[in-house]
């Protein structure tokens, strides 16, 4: 009988154990959470705070999860070592589990830069497990006037998800606009905006340089002060694990469209990973959750003896701030298509041939469709792209191909 | 472990499909709750289940097609969609109107209601109506409920 261990109790480790039992019904799972609580969704934390969801409805899966699919959870513990040679997991009280199969999911942790003064500020969190969430809510108030530092998809969910619960919320960022790592100038600013109209303090182009207790002085001089300090600076992938086994790692764990690693029977899924985008045709750590559930997926049949392969990875973001909506995805090289309005921007990036990527702010109507020309590489000499430019819609597809893709037999 | 996929979906004949949109108002209607279909849709914007596309040569009507492999729920980062018997739901409890499964389903199947939660085609099996309105309303039986085998 196999033996499967999944570090890490996350939306990949769901992934790969949904993906195992689609092969393997009887082997035995192991899953070492160091959370003490059953799988959540981490995205939903900011919509918590918001009170647009609560703690039962964050579970990602129904309660008796774990047990109709077999799976010994270890609630509190940590893998600390990978035993090659014995084929085997060590954890942080001494134990070890054996493996036939073992897939890391062990995420990202956040990255906080060494800023002085950082250590004389009391009242201070990050924001990424739901522990950080419930420890954030008890140290805010009506009265609270919150500094975030970074404005990325995390600082500013963040900021949306506190914005009614406190007095003020303000943003600064080494980065000259918010949501640097998926949006233009141009895009940034409409985000930036609104979330201005909103009430919500920006210092971009300028970060923390320093902290003494309650307020931070700006690399402008400018100082800001507050109640409760954000750090939201950034994540790093949890690599740790499969380097000391003398895996192969660079910004994440090195993993092939199986989700192998470069070492035997071990595997890896998620966050912690570095995969490869097919829309910019390099490696990347593509953290977000629709790639750490397909990752876990592909590994979980893999190593269960069945055959997968996780072949159309690219970047891409669903992420709304009071209202408005921006998607992206894949990536923004090439010639740009663009259609501006007051409340809506669409750009549209292709390059040889191929949609590349894009930015839809405001309307994305079956924005899916753009999303599939890119991961499945679509010619677009083989469809109408003109009239698929100004809108996304399946009647630009030759007829034939589109019957074949609505099962039609006529 | 695949479960067996021969089941009933939702199909359209573009030949016969005369963009009447009447399939959009009887899904609404279908799935409003109400008895009265003037009370259920006049005077009101209408959020259907099912949408015709096309363009001056074709037209068909698209809804979900409940994909053996579906990246919607996949993608889905509340765990609001699954897959139960072949039939593709949304908890909309859990549905927190983040739209990622709009980015991700290449049919443009998924769109959300009036309060920004999604609603997609659940072939009518919760509803007063038991069997897919759309189909039994259309006036040229384009559109037609049936077991075709394959696997999307």
């Amino acid at each position: 009988m196999k033996r499967y261990v999944i570090v890490g109790n996350g939306v990949a480790a769901v992934g790969c154990i949904e993906g195992i039992r689609s092969v393997d019904a009887v082997g035995e799972i192991t899953v070492v959470s160091g959370e003490k609580r059953a799988v959540y969704s981490r995205p939903l934390i900011s919509y918590y705070l918001e009170g647009k969801t609560d703690l039962s409805r964050m579970n990602y899966r129904g309660a008796d999860f774990y047990e109709k699919n077999a799976c010994r959870v270890l609630y509190g513990r940590r893998a600390v070592r990978i035993r090659k040679d014995g084929k085997e997991a060590e954890l942080d009280d001494g134990s070890r589990v054996s493996y036939t199969g073992l897939c890391l999911a062990t995420g990202s942790s956040p990255f906080v830069p060494s800023f002085e003064g950082l250590d004389s500020v009391e009242n201070k969190y990050s924001f990424m497990t739901l522990d950080d969430a419930l420890a954030l809510e008890k140290g805010i108030g009506r009265e609270s006037r919150v500094l975030i530092v970074g404005a990325g998809l995390i600082g500013l969910k963040c900021a949306e998800g506190i914005l009614e619960r406190v007095k003020s919320v303000a943003v600064c960022d080494l980065a000259d606009r918010v949501l640097s790592s998926i949006l233009d100038a141009e895009c940034a600013g409409r985000i930036e905006k609104h979330l201005e109209e909103r009430g919500i303090r920006f210092y971009l182009n300028d970060s923390a340089a320093r902290f003494e207790k309650d307020r931070a002085i700006l690399k402008s001089g400018t100082v800001v002060p507050f109640d409760a300090l954000v750090l939201a600076v950034g994540v790093r992938a949890n690599t740790a694990l499969l380097k000391e086994a003398g895996g192969e790692v660079n910004r994440g764990i090195l993993v092939d469209e199986r989700m192998r690693t470069s070492e035997e029977d071990i595997y890896a899924a998620g966050d912690c990973t570095e995969g490869f985008d097919v829309s910019a045709e390099q490696k990347r750590v593509l953290a977000i959750l629709p790639n750490a559930y397909m990752q876990g997926y592909t590994a979980g049949v893999n190593m269960a003896g069945g055959d997968a392969a996780f072949d159309k990875a690219i970047p891409m973001n669903s992420i709304g701030f009071f209202g408005l909506h921006a998607m992206t995805a894949g990536s923004y090289e090439g010639e740009l298509y663009e259609e501006k309005t007051e409340t809506s921007l669409k750009r549209l990036f292709t390059k040889d041939g191929l949609l590349k990527g894009f930015i839809l702010i405001g309307g994305s109507e079956r924005a899916g469709i753009y999303t599939s020309l890119i991961r499945e590489k679509t010619p677009l000499a083989s469809i109408d792209f003109d009239l698929l430019k100004k809108a996304a819609t399946t009647a630009a597809f030759p007829p034939e191909e589109r019957r074949k893709k609505f099962g039609g037999v006529v | 472990m695949r479960e067996n996929n021969d089941m009933k979906r939702v199909y359209v004949n573009e030949e016969w499909c005369l963009a009447c949109h009447l399939c959009e108002y009887n899904c609404a209607f279908a799935n409003s709750g109400l008895s009265d279909m003037a009370l259920a849709l006049k005077g009101k914007p209408i959020y259907p289940r099912i949408h015709v596309e096309g363009n001056e040569k074709i037209s068909y009507a698209v809804s979900c097609r409940h994909c053996e492999d579906p990246i919607c729920v996949k993608s889905c980062i509340a765990g609001a969609l699954s897959r139960d018997a072949g039939v593709i739901r949304v908890d909309r409890e859990r549905c927190v109107g983040c739209l990622t499964c709009v980015l991700v389903c290449p049919y443009g199947a998924l769109a959300p209601n009036e309060d920004g939660v999604m609603q997609k085609c659940e072939l009518c099996l919760e509803n007063a109506v038991g069997e897919p309105a759309c189909v039994r309303g259309c006036p040229n039986r384009a559109i037609v409920y049936e077991e075709r085998g394959e696997a999307l």
